[in-house]
């Protein structure tokens, strides 16, 4: 019989990223079945019962509280987590990232006055409270990254109509990836500056481009993320059309890369006006749009490969699709990011396979039509991510569906992602590595990608040689990967005469 | 909303963002800051605690009467 224990820290405060690390510790403690260290929030306080790890004195936390949640073996190894949890919380926070070892300042007001010339505010607090924080650093007269979810439509363009009129300019909400000025800021790899501008909706969909050009010989100028709804009709694609302002404008800037999911129409033609104004080349990558009306300086790219080697000036060698035999088999993609599951899907229904997908783009079925198709699961979506960390920071959280996959009877072929960069777990090849390294012999072929740089923290090399030595087939890109997952599928055994 | 055209002329303090790179007040997860100072640029941590006890709505509404 196991035993349930809490602890509420009454006021203390603690980021997400923070508590699943030392939740992460914490679990892997011999007899301790389940960990939750959550804010007693309404929503946590229900993830954490249906975990079963809410006691009675869980309950009484509100959202200003820190909840210490345990399930283990027995008392005395729930004790002794709770007491592990209180040092591994209580080890002295790294006071202030400018070097010096004052404390750090309790509001966004006195960190300006602490650095002089301070011009941008990354925000990634919990959504109900980023559009006030971010409502005062506008007032600060800074310039926003909203990393942060979770915020209304409503307040996005309450702060990009703001931002606009003080000439800010607003990324996000939802903006996981910028480089400004050479700098990776929250998911981002360490690209070799060049004359290549981005301005992208996903942070992977930037992640993925910006590797590709910098990997491929290019460079990049800025990379300005937008926010997943900026092309949307209600948002107009204020960030967007400040960006391109901004571009057209930089002497560092020759040509732009324009990344997002086909924007709504009457924001379409705007924002392809104003490309036509650009005195720059501009490549539009709207992924899965079709028939766009590009303007003479631009140039389509179906997808994120295409788009890098458009930029790299290497037209039409890229994302042509294979011939292919019927596949054997199915192919199951498990993915951390959403834009490469939509470029997989793109490019896997071009060549006539029938996709459904947690995530579908146009051509593919939802997950409750997933019979008798090839899957692509997004398992960053928010539905994967509730309560638990994303799949670019906790690998783990994957496993139980790549587990699955590589013992399910019909797969022929997994296909996989792993994106490197700042912000990124530290070794997300090591951990896939070590997952498939025991499997038996004659299942599923592996194929994966890796986005990132060998100046990124994980050296992409190094990652990519990891990989291979666990037996999985590592592409140059996930455009390559999809394709090389696909003619595997044609070549492959039928699963029941393995 | 409907889409506004743009003039076409750069905001004034994102340009200067671009032409001098970005000095970050970070506000929300720690690990953030800590890789920006990694690479030795100019961040500081906001230590940042869900305001009002943490009540989004009051949060908003105290920060409206500040402002």
């Amino acid at each position: 019989m196991s035993t349930v224990l809490n602890e509420v820290r009454r006021g203390t405060y603690l980021d997400s990223v923070a508590l699943m690390r030392v939740a992460s510790a914490i679990k892997s403690m011999d007899g301790v079945d389940e960990c939750g260290l959550m804010m007693g929030t309404p929503a946590n306080r229900r993830i954490m019962a249906e975990a079963g790890v809410l006691a009675a004195e869980g309950e009484t936390a509100g959202p200003g509280d820190l909840v210490i949640a345990i399930r283990a073996l027995d008392a005395k190894v729930a004790a002794a987590a709770i007491a592990e949890a209180g040092r591994l919380l209580s080890r002295p926070k790294r006071a202030s990232a400018t070097g010096s070892a004052t404390a750090s300042p309790r509001t966004l007001r006195s960190a300006v006055s602490a650095l002089p010339g301070a011009n941008l505010a990354l925000i990634s607090v919990p959504g109900a409270f980023a559009a006030t924080e971010a409502m005062k650093a506008f007032s600060a007269g800074l310039n926003v990254l909203l990393f942060s979810d979770n915020v209304s439509l409503d307040d996005e363009i309450a702060l990009k109509t703001e931002a606009r009129a003080r000439g800010l300019l607003m990324m996000g909400p939802d903006c996981g990836t910028a480089i400004i000025g050479g700098v990776p800021l929250a998911f981002a790899n360490a690209v070799t500056r060049g004359d290549t501008g981005i301005i992208g909706a996903s942070g992977t969909g930037i992640q993925e481009v910006s590797s590709l050009v910098s990997n491929g010989g290019g460079g990049i100028s800025h990379a300005i993320g937008t926010g997943g709804r900026d092309l949307s009709r209600d948002v107009g694609g204020i960030t967007t059309l400040m960006a391109l302002d901004l571009l057209d404008a930089d002497p560092a800037t020759r040509q732009i890369v324009l990344i997002s999911k086909p924007p709504a129409p009457e924001v379409a033609r705007t924002v392809l006006a104003r490309v036509a104004r650009s005195p720059k080349r501009v490549v539009v990558c709207f992924i899965g749009a079709k028939d766009l009306d590009l303007p003479r300086n631009a140039v389509a790219a179906a997808t994120l490969e295409d788009a890098a080697n458009v930029a790299l000036g290497r037209e039409g060698i890229s994302s042509a699709t294979p011939s292919m035999r019927p596949p054997i088999g199915k192919l199951r993609g498990l993915y951390s990011g959403g834009t490469l599951a939509a470029e997989a899907q793109l490019i896997l229904s071009r060549a006539g396979l029938r996709i459904a997908s947690n995530a579908p783009v146009s051509g593919s079925a939802t997950m409750a039509e997933a019979e008798g198709r090839h899957t692509i699961l997004d398992l960053g979506d928010d539905a994967y991510t509730i309560g638990r960390p994303h799949p670019m920071i906790e690998p783990a959280v994957r496993d139980r569906e790549i587990v699955a996959a590589l013992a399910s009877p019909d797969c022929a072929v997994v296909l996989l992602d792993c994106v490197l960069g700042y912000g990124s777990h530290p070794d997300p090849a090591g951990h896939l590595a070590r997952l498939v390294e025991a499997r038996p012999p004659g299942g599923p072929r592996i194929v994966a990608s890796v986005t990132g740089t060998d100046a990124d923290p994980q050296p992409r090399a190094l990652q990519v040689q990891r990989l291979r030595a666990a037996g999985i087939e590592v592409s140059p890109s996930n455009a390559a990967a999809t394709r090389h997952a696909l003619e595997l599928l044609s070549q492959a055994t039928p699963p029941n005469r393995r | 909303m409907p889409p506004e055209p743009s003039d076409g002329l750069p905001p004034v303090g994102a340009t200067r963002l671009l032409a001098d790179g970005p000095k970050v007040i970070n506000v929300g997860l720690d690990s953030f800051a800590t890789e920006l100072a990694s690479q030795d640029r100019a961040v500081v941590h906001v230590d940042w605690v869900p305001p009002a006890g943490g009540d989004p709505r009051i949060a908003r509404l105290l920060a409206k009467l500040s402002t």
